[in-house]
């Protein structure tokens, strides 16, 4: 095991007026495959480079295995890193491009680099491309490399900065499997930044998203996934169905929430924490995903169903994805998924009750967005 | 349309090796049709000419011409003496021009405008008008004889002009954009990642420079090379203007032997000569670039 702690204490990115990070602060244990998952902007690949030493942080401290590297040169920092697009030098063969950081290090002998190469290249699984140059190998191969030089001298924290954002889609999947496997052989501590949210979340331990230079939340993929702390994450990961609402009454860990006339949602439970969210007469999100929503014949869903119109019915393989129409709320459409075997779906126009599962169901207040 | 014209026309006259690349965008007789004024105007302005002159110095179906180039040793003297002088300006046109296309490709564009107005603006100046501006300088009592005795550093005038020094520090200073530019368009042509790369490989700033930016680099140091030291090799005005008896030249050997002496058989040898030695370093210099393997792949 190669891998060590990182710490980033109250990082920040200031250019001029603007924030391009703000008040960073996470903690990365030893071996931790750790994503960073925004949208394009939203000062991920600024926090890497920040780490890698290549930009210097207006405010904060990065400290890796307990040691400040915050003022450290980049070549003093020990950190591997992968390019977006791998950044292999063109002049150099594959052996010389894994060689070079060996060789930057001066310690090991020529037999002893020759022999790390030829066990990275082993490990990549292209032991007879070593004589070769970068521009004759295929994209995926050249990523395989690029990981490899940066994996040659055991930093004990690898970089990677939308490493699989150039390779199609089916080799994309084969590799994230090839880095994960790699990462846990190694026990090498990964920052991984991804704008995919699939990549993010199969391959991490945990997941840090970030919008407009700030940490939004960072948890385990099934955390994000289950209690988004913000509308911001919850719509982000995986699909959100949301409707506005009011808030009629909340006390002793019951809230009600009015949709429309004639909706009113009564929660005993909430997904997420609600205390400080629900006070009467605020204007709330409430937030559902399209699989914790179910639909029964209208008049069967009982006293909490709200009286709903399907307004069309799709079959997207394994599931069916039915769009529902509040009855009396018409611009307030729900996506619900259905399993798809033994399903008769439903038709168009026809009248159901739409059951909403309570545990599922977030509220977040109207206000809260992912503002600067 | 007007931006795709120009695009694939401008290859055609830069790039012979395009030339099926952009006939995807032209038939053929299109192509003919658009290259015919300029393969005209080559034929009838350079290759005539080359090829009349060419056998001009066999005039009389002898050699004797070529014989007395080598046998007059003044001759071989000004021949190694101008391939001297175009060595050490270019050696020299690259130790200046290198940091200042490397500054060039680093600033950012304000700055950056500022450094390249100040290569373009003496190449958009006459060569007349700078060699002579060169002779005002270091004439007898010129600028910067004055400054050294005004200062007091020497007593005397220094003999600055009609030197083989003069020749040399003129001739890099009108060809140093040759020099400069095309290293710049070679080194902002390269990604930031590399330097990066190298750096978070463990490289300091002076071993990233040397292990990646100047190998990569090396083809606009060629391109520029070659440029600079082919033009070295020709250049008439300046070396006329401030170069002495001592310190003549290829090409103002050849303007004596046709404006003075007349002798135009005895011209055409010596130019010859000197068109054969052009190509000779030429290709030397072509077969060094592709020796340095994999730098091809980089543009």
């Amino acid at each position: 095991m190669i891998g060590q702690s990182l710490s980033l204490v109250g990082l920040q990115k200031r250019y001029g007026e603007m924030f391009a990070v703000r008040e960073l602060s996470l903690d990365i244990a030893a071996g931790e495959f750790v994503s960073l998952l925004g949208p394009s902007g939203s000062g991920k690949t600024t926090v890497l480079t920040m780490v890698a030493g290549f930009d210097a942080p207006s405010a904060g401290r990065i400290v890796i295995g307990g040691r400040d590297v915050t003022r450290l040169a980049p070549n003093h920092r020990n950190i591997g890193m992968v390019f977006q697009k791998y950044a292999l030098f063109p002049h150099l063969t594959i052996r010389q491009n894994i060689a070079f950081p060996l060789k930057m290090r001066g310690k090991s002998q020529k037999a002893a680099t020759s022999r790390r190469v030829d066990e990275m290249l082993e490990l990549i699984q292209l032991s007879g491309y070593a004589e070769r140059y970068p521009n004759q190998l295929s994209g995926g191969q050249q990523q395989r490399v690029a990981v490899a030089r940066a994996l040659a001298f055991e930093p004990p924290v690898l970089l990677m900065d939308e490493p699989l954002g150039a390779l199609d889609k089916k080799l994309r999947e084969v590799m994230q499997f090839e880095i994960k496997r790699l990462q846990e052989r190694l026990g090498v501590t990964v920052v991984y930044v991804t704008h995919d949210q699939d990549e993010a979340l199969t391959m991490s331990d945990r997941v840090a998203i970030m919008c407009n230079g700030r940490l939004m939340q960072c948890g385990t993929p099934a955390e994000l996934y289950r209690q988004p702390s913000s509308e911001f994450v919850a719509d982000f990961i995986g699909r959100m169905n949301f409707i506005d609402g009011d808030c009629l009454d909340s006390k002793g860990g019951k809230t009600i929430v009015r949709l429309s006339e004639g909706s009113v949602l009564n929660l005993r439970s909430v997904g997420n924490d609600r205390d400080c969210r629900c006070a009467p007469g605020k204007a709330l999100r409430v937030a559902i995903r399209p699989e914790r929503i179910r639909l029964v014949r209208r008049g069967q869903g009982g006293a909490e169903a709200f009286p709903g119109v399907v307004d069309a019915s799709v079959f997207v393989g394994s599931t069916y994805i039915v769009v529902v129409r509040l009855a009396d709320r018409p611009e307030a459409s729900l996506h619900v998924q259905i399993a798809a075997d033994g399903f008769i779906p439903f038709q168009r126009n026809d009248n159901v009750d739409v059951l909403l599962d309570e545990e599922a169901v977030h509220v977040f207040p109207l206000v809260e967005r992912c503002a600067a | 349309m007007t931006n795709f014209i120009s695009r694939s026309r401008s290859h055609r006259l830069s790039f012979r090796r395009l030339s099926s690349y952009s006939a995807r965008f032209y038939s053929l007789p299109t192509s003919i049709v658009l290259a015919t004024p300029l393969i005209a105007a080559l034929a009838i302005g350079f290759l005539y000419p080359v090829l009349k002159l060419f056998a001009l110095s066999f005039s009389g179906g002898t050699l004797a011409y070529y014989r007395r180039i080598v046998a007059e040793p003044l001759h071989l003297a000004v021949l190694t003496g101008t391939v001297q002088v175009a060595l050490v300006v270019t050696v020299a046109s690259l130790l200046l021009g290198f940091p200042v296309a490397y500054l060039m490709a680093r600033l950012s564009k304000g700055p950056a405008t500022v450094v390249g107005a100040c290569v373009f603006i003496p190449l958009w100046t006459s060569v007349l008008i700078r060699s002579y501006a060169w002779v005002t300088l270091l004439q007898r009592n010129g600028i910067i004889n004055e400054l050294l005795i005004d200062t007091g550093v020497t007593d005397g005038p220094l003999k600055l002009i009609y030197t083989q020094g003069a020749v040399i520090l003129a001739m890099t200073h009108v060809l140093m954009p040759f020099m400069i530019l095309p290293i710049y368009s070679a080194l902002r042509a390269l990604p930031a990642d590399y330097v990066r790369a190298a750096r978070n490989l463990g490289a300091g700033p002076l071993r990233a420079f040397v292990a990646v930016t100047l190998p990569l680099s090396l083809p606009g140091v060629f391109a520029g090379s070659v440029m600079c030291f082919v033009l070295a090799l020709g250049f008439y005005i300046t070396p006329a203007l401030v170069g002495g008896p001592g310190s003549m030249l290829m090409a103002t050997l050849i303007g004596q032997q046709t404006t003075v002496l007349l002798d135009w058989p005895f011209a055409a040898a010596l130019s010859t000569v000197l068109l054969a030695v052009t190509l000779l370093f030429v290709l030397l210099f072509r077969r060094t670039l592709s020796l340095s393997k994999g730098l091809n792949s980089v543009y």
